[in-house]
């Protein structure tokens, strides 16, 4: 157990460990690894990791990983955000990472709301849910991640929870694994923020939730009409083979290249 | 040495190329986005990478995240861009990152008149950010210069692991001119320094005697952190009052003590004897030149001293050349922004100023009569 910032029953140090479980099973040397963070609870996770890291400004993250990865592809670049700063503030650059295929990993930890500033609003807070800055019910719609990423063009979508965790460790290794833009969701609670305003009954309740409501992708799009309100599919949700950024920009050098002779 | 019809922005891209720079991101924006089009015909075959971005934020981001893997890389915008690349540019600050922004001055505020010359976001560069910022901005006044000087931005940037602003502006980006580029193997190129302790030994934010801490790049046999928060010297966010303290302090005084490699200018003194000195940079150099010259002819002695580093702001040298003249006179295509710093550094009663800004360059003639004013209230 490590000292941390986190609050007891929050889910980031769940997936942190999975995440360290998924680097080490990979086998992959701390020196070639960069881990991206931006701000947030969950962008704190770089400070207990003894990779390369940076750790940069809300939202930008996916930026800062598109210049690490775009100089030098040999590295493994590990993008960590909150629903916040993946999806709301650095919603463009999430898009267009993902439009881009730059071969990296983001994990986007959708606590539905910030954390980190006392539990306001975020682009994946339900709707009608109750936040700091929505007492009276969030007025807005949420934003469904996996949809979003997986229409702009990423080659690895998937979604998981800080309850199933067998799941999350083989969903993080292969969203390292693959190439091109791979994105993995995973739900976790923030007993602090946003369980107290929403009455979910504290981090045990809100594991309790996830294991009802997270229905295998399978089985969720057969029985879709059938399950209990708030239900959501997990798993992995789509798989590409487009070619990634730095594949098509060496056809880019070679062809420069070539042109720049005569 | 090679003769060639080239613009400033053209020049800019081709010195960036020259002194190794092999990664550009960015977002276009007019008077700059020619250092974009070559940067991204000409970097691809030299191995380097050009990288349309989805905005400024991001442009910047990534040009951090490339130079921390050990490219040397950069940026160009125009004054909206370079507002919203403030941000980043702190970080690059705090995490001390070599890289070289080109701000291409033009009119504003905001989207103001478009692409028209100006020189006003010469503040926006030393303060754009919020904290205390310590940065190097260098500024061209010929298409020779926005080469030579895109170099030295990159050079000092290594050296001092600090981000660089080249402060150009419409009209010397948008010239073109003969001219002559210098032989590659006689340019001078400086690398960043690297570490030599053993891996597990290394501490990123730990200063040389120098004040400068080696950076190792990622993928090297060094591993290592960098935060936007306020660190301890290992790169993990440290946040007593004593470390803050010593690393904002440090961010400045890298600087200030290596003025002397810092400070370049140019003096055009007739003679070498002058009773009005003019200060300009960028663009306003010329026509103060030609100016200086009619005045002669009106027997005034007006000599030209162009700043060509600007922050951070060369005091000692202002203060000594000012007191060699009885008054001193800034050109500035803004309504003010040097002559303060100016008068801060040779006395606010000697110091007049020549302020333009709407939208076009200052003529020779708009200068000599300004020449002509503060020479008689001199005398007076
Ligand atoms: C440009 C900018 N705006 C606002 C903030 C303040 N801020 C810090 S963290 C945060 C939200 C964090 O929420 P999220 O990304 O969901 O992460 P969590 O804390 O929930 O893990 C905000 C708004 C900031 N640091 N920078
Ligand atoms: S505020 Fe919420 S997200 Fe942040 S550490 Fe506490 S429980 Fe976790």
């Amino acid at each position: 157990m490590l000292p941390h910032l986190w609050c007891s029953g929050c889910g980031n140090g769940i997936v942190l460990s999975s995440l360290a479980r998924a680097l080490a099973e990979l086998g992959l040397e701390r020196n070639q690894v960069v881990v991206v963070t931006g701000i947030g609870c969950w962008g704190k996770a770089d400070d207990y990791l003894s990779t390369n890291a940076l750790h940069g400004t809300h939202g930008r993250a996916l930026a800062f990983a598109t210049g690490i990865k775009a100089a030098n592809p040999k590295l493994c670049v590990i993008v960590l955000m909150g629903d916040g700063d993946g999806a709301t503030i650095g919603g463009n650059h999430l898009i267009h990472a993902a439009r881009r295929n730059i071969d990296l990993l983001a994990v986007v930890v959708n606590n539905h709301n910030y954390g980190m500033t006392g539990g306001q609003v975020s682009a994946t807070t339900p709707a009608g849910a109750v936040t700091s800055t929505t007492a009276y019910g969030n007025p807005e719609r949420e934003f469904d991640l996996c949809e979003l990423v997986m229409a702009a063009g990423a080659n690895y979508v998937a979604r998981g929870t800080a309850y199933h965790v067998p799941q999350l460790d083989r969903l993080l290794r292969e969203g390292i694994e693959k190439k091109g833009f791979s994105f993995v969701e995973v739900m976790s609670p923030c007993p602090t923020q946003y369980g107290r305003r929403n009455q979910l009954g504290g981090a045990v309740k809100m594991m309790e939730w996830l294991r009802d409501h997270a229905v295998p992708v399978k089985s969720f799009r057969e029985k879709r009409d059938d399950l209990p309100p708030g239900s959501f599919p997990i798993g992995k949700l789509h798989e590409g083979d487009d070619p990634d950024f730095n594949t098509r920009y060496r056809d880019i050098q070679a062809r420069a290249q070539k042109e720049g002779q005569v | 040495m090679m003769q060639l019809f080239m613009q400033g922005n053209e020049a800019i891209a081709e010195g960036a190329i020259a002194c190794g720079a092999r990664f550009y991101a960015g977002y276009p924006i007019t008077p700059s986005s020619e250092i974009a089009e070559v940067a991204s015909r000409r970097l691809p075959q030299v191995g380097g990478v050009y990288l349309q971005m989805e905005d400024e934020l991001a442009s910047m981001a990534a040009i951090i995240g490339a130079s921390l893997s050990g490219v040397k890389s950069f940026t160009a915008t125009s004054g909206p861009g370079f507002s919203l690349m403030q941000e980043n540019l702190g970080v690059a600050v705090m995490e001390e990152v070599p890289c070289v922004v080109v701000d291409v001055q033009r009119s504003g505020p905001s989207t103001g008149l478009a692409t028209k010359p100006a020189q006003a976001d010469l503040m926006q560069a030393r303060w754009g950010r919020h904290g205390d910022q310590a940065v190097i901005c260098l500024s061209p006044a010929t298409v020779r210069e926005c080469f030579d000087l895109t170099i030295e931005a990159f050079n000092l940037s290594e050296r001092f692991r600090v981000p660089v602003i080249l402060l150009a502006d419409e009209i010397v980006a948008h010239m073109r001119e003969n001219v002559e580029l210098p032989d590659p193997s006689s340019i001078k190129v400086v690398d960043r320094k690297l570490p030599t302790c053993p891996p597990e030994e290394y501490l990123p934010f730990k200063p040389d005697p120098d004040g400068v801490p080696p950076l190792a790049y990622y993928g090297s046999e060094y591993i290592f952190h960098a935060t936007s928060s306020m660190h301890g010297e290992r790169g993990y966010s440290q946040n007593d009052p004593e470390n803050a303290a010593k690393k904002i302090e440090r961010l400045f005084s890298k600087l200030t003590r290596h003025m002397d490699e810092i400070v370049h200018f140019k003096r055009y003194y007739p003679g070498d004897e002058f009773d009005l000195l003019i200060i300009t940079f960028g663009a306003t150099t010329r026509p103060a030149r030609a100016a200086a010259q009619r005045a002669k002819g009106e027997g005034i002695r007006a000599g030209v001293l162009q700043l060509i580093t600007l922050w951070p702001f060369p005091e000692e040298l202002v203060e000594k050349e000012a007191r060699r003249a009885s008054s001193v006179l800034v050109c500035e295509l803004n309504l003010g922004q040097l002559v303060h710093e100016v008068k801060r550094a040779a006395g606010k009663d000697k110091v007049f100023g020549l302020h333009k800004a709407n939208g076009e360059g200052f003529t020779p003639k708009e200068i000599l009569s300004r020449i002509k004013e503060v020479a008689g209230s001199a005398q007076a």
